[in-house]
Parts: structure tokens; sequence; C-alpha cells
């Protein structure tokens, strides 16, 4: 795993697109799918998740070498169990409307498998700083994505992108992009989308 | 040191570490938390009474009565305000309700939480389809009878006192509310009335 062949660039760039949680491992799919309704709610449950993965990832690579095999899996979830907490008060004391909006899945961060994935395959194995890089690389994929969906879903879905009116009057939304479905035909066209530009990348 | 040892001194540690931060974090949001949620309590009351000066909160029967009432005679009772939560389509509607004195109609409604379909029943809400009047929903409960009882009707403009028109598509959620507002009409009225009397006596 702890390739010293892979350069800096590439340890935070291959969360972007070649390891996008997301779109390539098809990791954490449940937030992605029930919170991007809108670009904000995209961007707020992106940002609370990536500060959740940075913080947990740099303490469990400190503390790497002291926790015994056997219990790395409860050390793990108590450590990242507290920053979820950490994340979701934060959310509810200085942005009230969009915690009420993002409700249960804020503390359902704490079993979002990119962020144990990563502990797991990266953090309890590699250096501090490329656990860094790692996990902010795998977390701007991520906000990337559900900034990406949360938009496709709220243009099309209510005629806004973030909050303003992209698409007239003459524009009839087409509600099914808000609701529960919408949420898979988006991330559907999205993974297609990825893997035919892979394809076409590879004939090149 | 045996592995067993070590395996509970580092996750002791480790459980220590992690109580500390959010006992600390607690004490820093806690206070804001509380705030945020006084503030929108205030403010819905506000909003479905009639003016007032202040209010004074009254538990009767695990039931909590705002009551507003002018500074300038206290025996005045504006209005009475109350959260009304029971069953919407997918889950709980919690509505903050208001009423005049005698209970025989409404003040205003304001609908605090709801997880009603997005875009059919979040229009109780909201209805960003009616732009004169995205409120039209909860609008349409001021100064509506509540005797004998509130009814929805569906696709016409309401011709009696106690009648409001349901959202279309969203007759459920329509109903569900009217349903919470006449349990609460009643069983307010009924504590409210039993409590003063007895302070009379």
């Amino acid at each position: 795993m702890a390739d010293k062949k892979v350069s800096i660039t590439r340890e935070y760039l291959k969360g972007l697109w070649d390891e996008n949680p997301v779109l390539r491992s098809l990791l954490g799919l449940c937030p992605v799918l029930a919170v991007t309704n809108s670009a904000i709610n995209g961007l707020a449950m992106g940002l609370a998740t990536t500060f959740v993965l940075l913080t947990s990832s740099i303490i469990i690579s400190l503390v790497r070498k002291v926790i015994p095999h056997q219990v790395r899996i409860a050390s793990f979830i108590v450590i990242i169990a507290t920053f979820v907490t950490v994340a979701d008060r934060f959310l509810a004391a200085y942005f009230p409307p969009i915690s009420k909006d993002l409700g249960p899945y804020v503390p359902l961060i704490v079993v979002n498998c990119i962020i144990l994935g990563r502990q797991e395959a990266f953090s309890s194995r590699n250096s501090l700083g490329r656990s860094i890089l790692d996990s902010s690389g795998m977390g701007t994929g991520f906000i990337l994505v559900l900034i990406l969906l949360g938009g496709f879903r709220e243009i099309f879905g209510s005629g806004t992108f973030f909050g303003m009116t992209v698409l007239g009057e003459w524009f009839d939304p087409w509600m099914v992009m808000i609701l529960p479905p919408g949420a898979f035909l988006g991330l559907g066209l999205f993974i297609g989308l990825t893997n035919w530009i892979n394809a076409w990348r590879a004939k090149a | 040191m045996s592995t067993t040892a070590k395996m509970i001194i580092v996750l002791t540690v480790i459980t220590i570490f992690s109580g500390g931060i959010l006992s600390t974090w607690d004490g820093v949001t806690k206070p804001k938390i509380e705030a945020y949620k006084l503030q929108e309590l205030k403010k819905a009351i506000a909003e479905v009474l009639p003016k007032y000066d202040e209010y004074e909160e009254i538990h009767i029967d695990g039931l909590t009565l705002y009551i507003g009432k002018k500074t300038t005679d206290t025996t005045q009772t504006v209005g009475i305000a109350l959260e009304a939560v029971g069953n919407g389509f997918q889950g709980k509607i919690s509505i903050m309700l208001g009423l005049f004195p005698d209970f025989s109609e409404i003040s205003g409604i304001k609908i605090l939480e709801q997880i009603e379909t997005p875009g059919l029943g979040t229009k109780i809400v909201e209805d960003p389809s009616n732009k004169e009047d995205p409120y039209w929903f909860s609008n349409q409960f001021k100064q509506l009878k509540t005797e004998p009882q509130i009814e929805v009707i569906k696709n016409v403009k309401p011709s009696k006192p106690a009648e409001i028109q349901a959202i279309t598509g969203a007759t459920i959620s329509s109903k569900a509310v009217v349903t919470i507002l006449n349990n609460h009409i009643q069983l307010a009225k009924k504590n409210y009335l039993s409590n003063s009397k007895s302070q009379i006596q």
C-alpha cells in the first residue's frame, strides 16, 4: 500500500477522478442519494464529511503505531464518532437551517464507508503527510460530486442553482428530480458518463 | 506488556480523549443551540397570535400553552398559542397554533416541522407555484371558525366559515394538518377552561 513511488500531487489528485470515492469506488452512496436535492445541501454535507475524514485521518495516522491490531476498528469508530458529533453540533449551533435540512444524515456520517474505508486502507498504514493529502483529495472528490449532483437536481427540479433562479418563468420544474428517483437518475447518468469518458480516454 | 493490557489502555485513553473533546464542545455549542430554539419559538408565537406585549407560559396536563397578554391590562388575554403535533403523510407534523381567547376562531398557524413529500406535501409550508401568496395554505386559517370543526374541501373555493381548501396532489397532508388542529383545539379548550375555572375557585 505505502508505495513510495506515488508522487505527492498524485496522492491528492487520485481522489478527484481515478479513485473518486463516489464515481469510481461507489462508496458512501447513501448520503449522495439522500441529501443532493439542492446544491447547498450537497456542499454542506460534503464539507461535514470532509471535516470528519480529514480530522480522523490525522489522529489515526498519528496513533497508528500504538493501536493494537485487534481493536483498530473499535478505535477508529470512536475517533470518527467524536468528530461527527463535533460537526453535527457545529451545524446545529451556527447553521441551524442547514442542520434541519440535513436531518439525520449528519450523525449518519459515522457509518459512511468512505471514512472507515480510508482509515483502514490508508491512514492506518501511511505517514501523517500522505494521510492528509489522501483524505483531502477524497474529500474534495466527494464534495465535487455532491455539488454537481445537487446542482443538477436543483436546476431541473426547482429551476434554481444555490437558490438563484437560473431557468426562467417558462420552465416547469421536473418535480421528479428533487424526489428520490431523481437521485438515482442523476447518479446513474454521472457514473455512466464517467465510465464513457474513461473508455474514450483509454482508446485515445 | 500483554496485548490484553495494551488493548484496554489504548481504548480507555481514546475514549477519555473523545469524552473530553465532546464535553468541551457541548459547553460551547449548547447555549447557541438553546438560544436558537427559544428565538424560533418566540418568532412562531409572534407570528400566530394577535399583537401582544408579553406572553406567559403555563403547563397543564403535559400541554404547554403560551398566553399572549397586553402590558397595559395584564388580565386581558389577546390569544392562546400552543404547539400541535400529530401524524402527517410520512412522519410527524408540528404546528404552532394561535387561537383567540374564546377558542371560536384561529388567529394563525405556522408549520414548524414536517417531512412531507417534497414538491407536493411541502406546499403546506410554502407553495412556490403560487406566486402571489406562497403561504396561501397557512393563511387560509386566519380568522377561521373552529366550530363545530374545521373541514377540508377539494377543488372548490370554501363557502362555509369553517372550511379550508386542500392542496391539489396533497390531500392527505392537508387533511392531516386539519385533524391535528381539530384535536388540539379541543384539547386546549378543555384544559384551559378547566384551569381558569379552578383558579377562580
